[in-house]
């Protein structure tokens, strides 16, 4: 049986690294007794997929990963179990089962909210005027920015892949591609609108927190990953 | 949320900051304010290794079991943060709370290596506690710095540092320390009436209360006590029977990938082997095992509570263990379900570790380890390691038949009365192993080509071995004679199949000086670490002429700690302490090594060591 875990990471466990989180869950596992499906061989490891790894230094409260179970357990109990063994600042926020026929979270993801605060000492002085700056900027009809490789260097067009930049009280909110093909930073969409104002961009002006990743259904229509599975009873 | 003592522009401008934050699972958390003792509990190095260490997991669940005690953890930052602490003056902190390490009651230091001994002063520097004792006043403005750990056996080239030292295990006589702090913190004593209390309780030794005089020739004349509540000798502290304390219940779990990322089992403490070099192997004497059943209930339990996916046997001889197939047979069993790896270290290579480890391993994907230590038999009998070459070629011709082709062969260079044979002969044992591959498995049966990797470390005398009166090879002397043993394999008919490295020599005439020092090598340790020495047991931060300037500032010569042979009667900086095994025994053995005579192990013959005074362990077996 397939199942969507949805969780939460807080405060201090932003510095804990993607790998690392994958770890922490595969020990996660064992420690709450899930009965996880193994993959068959001499070293058989859990089956377990993460849907869109998380920079160091974000936080979230809509992290997915999938996994196999050999038997079935109400998503109440699941999550009970789990969260009793949590490090202090993740949160299991949901298990959900998934039709059978579903595909795992990373191939469907298509797109992620993001709310960025600005942290101490970094807040605009004439906030008014930097949110005004901003419309203006997400008002072009392109934003076309200089996209970087190892090998080459490109030219892009950010615009269709930001779907929504608004202001949030004195917070920024954005929409934007997520996933294998065109997988957009929040960092990388300020960085251009810094750039487009003739700011220097300041590294650590923001604390980004990832508030939910979507992935696209059937009808082609992106939802919330949670979405895709029901509750267990 | 939990405060953090770095800010997050720090944290996301250095490396790996996980290491930093604490919150692991199963992390102590308690009220600092309802606390009587905070103690601060470090390994000078990096969290990684640090977290890799037992000892500090056991006294850490053993002192948060108090209720008067919060203990927390405190690792070197890397030389990234260090940098960033200095520049900015921030106060090194401690895991658990965030807090500075300076407002602790306790700092305990770890005392692993002698290569870690410039970190201790970068954690005393950036605690912003003063590096001596003597300066740190006669109040409890700032923490007791303790030292404990294998090199608290000789604690001397740290006693200018060190408030008092921990001599033994850990868990005997830590709550009467802490018990004699409150009462002294209570009744508004000073810190050297505190000091005086403690140095009234066994196994602990307080560098200020003892006076040394040294004769014309630079070698001790006198160590004497100069306060009246400070013993003569200092006997270490042993537990004598294993089940009786408690072990970790709940490990901490580190978000990091750390060096041992998994469940280890402790099941025996001590060794009845005596090699002769080995420190170990001497001062945990003697032998005292883990009844089964007490075993098979922590792993069980240390296994659900973390989550790991591999279980490791901890000990320095496993094959000795007397229950070790009932217990093996149990952990296959319970790892199988939970599919969970085991892992065997220290398994003396013979049909039956081979047969575990044909049910525990990926054959195809391991490799056997060999210990011979040396390339000869007589050399063998010198350092008494038991171990033959014809035991070591039937164990590799029933690995191979079993289906292993690699073989990883350790050696040391540098061994007393060491001859040009014995050198030799660490390339043509190697040859014959790989003979043993191609005569006894058929052709069409191999998997590729035998791979032979035979390593070399430099062998450094230590404190209470039989070998603590041997001269130490110089850099040039250990580098000729690799030289020599690489030129022998490259000369072997089946070199392909061969692979030798050896250590560096730098690092070990250093850690052969550190020791076996004294306590004028504490002004030399002072002069490297402000000179910028660093990390020195990691290859890439370690660099020698930090030290050689050192040397020469301080105006000591290292050939005096390490290529001078010692008479049998000097008086030695660590002589004051008794780690079990009298110097009578030592003598003895040094005197047995000379004439190429090994000596029984422990099961077979005792050899009077003095361990048994201690009224417990192997020496005890069958016997009540």
């Amino acid at each position: 049986m397939k199942i969507r875990i949805k969780f939460s990471k807080q405060g201090a466990m932003k510095f804990v690294g993607h790998l690392d989180i994958m770890r922490y869950f595969q020990k996660a596992m064992r420690r709450a007794g899930i009965p996880i499906r193994y993959s068959e061989g001499f070293s058989p490891h859990q089956i377990m997929s993460f849907a869109a790894p998380l920079g160091v230094g974000l936080t979230s409260i809509g992290e997915y990963f999938d996994i196999e179970v050999t038997d079935s357990m109400s998503s109440e109990a699941m999550n009970d179990r789990l969260n009793q063994v949590m490090a202090d600042e993740i949160q299991v926020l949901s298990c959900k089962k998934l039709p059978d026929s579903s595909k795992n979270a990373m191939s469907i993801v298509c797109r992620a909210d993001y709310r960025l605060e600005f942290r101490d000492k970094y807040a605009p002085e004439d906030p008014e005027g930097f949110f005004e700056k901003l419309a203006g900027f997400y008002g072009q009809e392109a934003i076309l920015i200089t996209k970087k490789t190892k090998k080459s260097q490109r030219e892009m067009d950010l615009k269709p892949l930001i779907y929504r930049l608004e202001r949030q009280g004195n917070a920024i909110f954005m929409q934007v591609s997520t996933g294998s093909v065109d997988n957009i930073k929040p960092e990388s969409v300020m960085e251009a609108f810094y750039e487009s104002c003739q700011w220097e961009y300041p590294k650590f002006a923001f604390q980004i927190q990832r508030q939910e990743v979507y992935g696209l259904n059937s009808q082609g229509k992106p939802i919330p990953l949670e979405e895709f599975g029901e509750d267990i009873e | 949320m939990r405060r953090l003592a770095l800010s997050d522009e720090i944290l996301l401008s250095i490396q790996q900051p996980a290491r930093y934050i604490g919150g692991e699972v199963n992390m102590t958390v308690k009220d600092p304010s309802q606390m009587d003792i905070r103690f601060a509990m470090c390994f000078p190095d990096v969290y990684e290794i640090g977290m890799s260490h037992l000892g500090i997991q056991i006294l850490y669940h053993m002192f948060n079991r108090r209720e008067d005690t919060y203990c927390e953890r405190v690792y070197s930052p890397w030389t990234d943060l260090d940098k960033v602490m200095r520049e900015e003056k921030i106060p090194l902190f401690a895991l658990e709370s965030q807090d500075p390490v300076k407002d602790f009651d306790f700092l305990g230091i770890t005392l692993q290596y002698e290569m870690c001994y410039t970190n201790v002063l970068q954690i005393l520097d950036l605690s912003q506690i003063p590096l001596h004792s003597r300066d740190r006043g006669d109040s409890f403005q700032f923490p007791i710095v303790i030292g404990g750990g294998p090199c608290a056996y000789n604690p001397e080239p740290l006693a200018e540092f060190f408030d008092l030292f921990y001599i033994g295990e850990g868990e005997t006589v830590y709550g009467q320390l802490l018990d004699a702090y409150k009462e002294a913190k209570k009744k508004k004593k000073s810190r050297r009436e505190f000091l005086e209390m403690a140095a009234r309780i066994p196994g602990i030794y307080v560098p200020a209360f003892y006076d040394v005089t040294y004769r014309e020739d630079g070698t001790i004349q006198g160590f004497k006590p100069n306060n009246p509540h400070a013993p003569a000798k200092v006997t270490k502290e042993l537990v004598v029977d294993m089940d009786s304390v408690s072990y970790i219940e709940k490990p901490l779990v580190p978000f990091q990938k750390v060096t041992q990322d998994r469940v280890v089992l402790e099941i025996q403490r001590g060794c009845i082997r005596g090699c002769r070099f080995c420190q170990a192997g001497n001062v945990y004497r003697p032998l005292r095992e883990h009844g089964v059943e007490y075993l098979k209930r922590h792993a069980r339990q240390l296994l659900e509570s973390t989550g790991h996916e591999e279980i490791s046997l901890s000990s320095l001889s496993s094959s000795d263990y007397t229950h070790l197939p009932e217990l093996v047979d149990f952990l296959i069993e319970e790892c199988r379900a939970k599919k969970v790896n085991i892992s065997l270290p220290s398994l003396r290579i013979d049909a039956f570790s081979l047969d575990v480890m044909s049910k525990v391993q990926d054959v195809k994907k391991s490799s056997l380890t060999f210990a011979p230590e040396a390339g000869s038999q007589r050399l063998r009998d010198v350092i008494n390691k038991g171990l033959t070459e014809e035991v070591i070629l039937q164990g590799a011709m029933e690995a191979f038949q079993g289906g292993w082709n690699r073989v990883k062969l350790y050696f040391m260079l540098g061994l007393p009365t060491e001859q040009q044979e014995d050198m030799e002969g660490i390339a043509l044992l190697s040859e014959k192993i790989a003979e043993v591959y191609y005569d006894t498995v058929p052709k069409e049966q191999r998997h590729g080509k035998v791979q032979i990797v035979a390593s070399s470390s430099f062998f450094v005398p230590k404190p209470f071995t039989p070998f603590q009166w041997a001269k130490m090879c110089t850099k040039e002397e250990f580098l000729d004679r690799a030289y020599l043993v690489k030129n022998k394999f490259r000369a072997m008919k089946n070199f392909k199949s061969l692979k030798y490295n050896w250590h560096e020599a730098d690092v070990t005439v250093l850690e052969g000086v550190l020791a076996r020092g004294d306590r004028k090598i504490s002004a030399v340790v002072e002069a490297a670490y402000r000179n910028g020495a660093l990390f020195d047991s990691w290859s890439e931060e370690f660099d020698n002429s930090l030290w050689m300037k050192a040397f020469d500032q301080c105006g000591i010569d290292p050939d005096f700690y390490t290529v001078r042979e010692r008479g049998l009667d000097e008086v030695f900086p660590w002589d004051f302490i008794d780690a079990g095994v009298s110097r009578e025994f030592l003598k003895r053995e040094w005197l047995l090594a000379q004439k190429g005579q090994a000596s029984p192990n422990c099961r077979q013959r005792c050899s009077g060591c003095g361990a048994r005074d201690f009224g417990g362990g192997v020496c005890y077996e069958d016997k009540d």
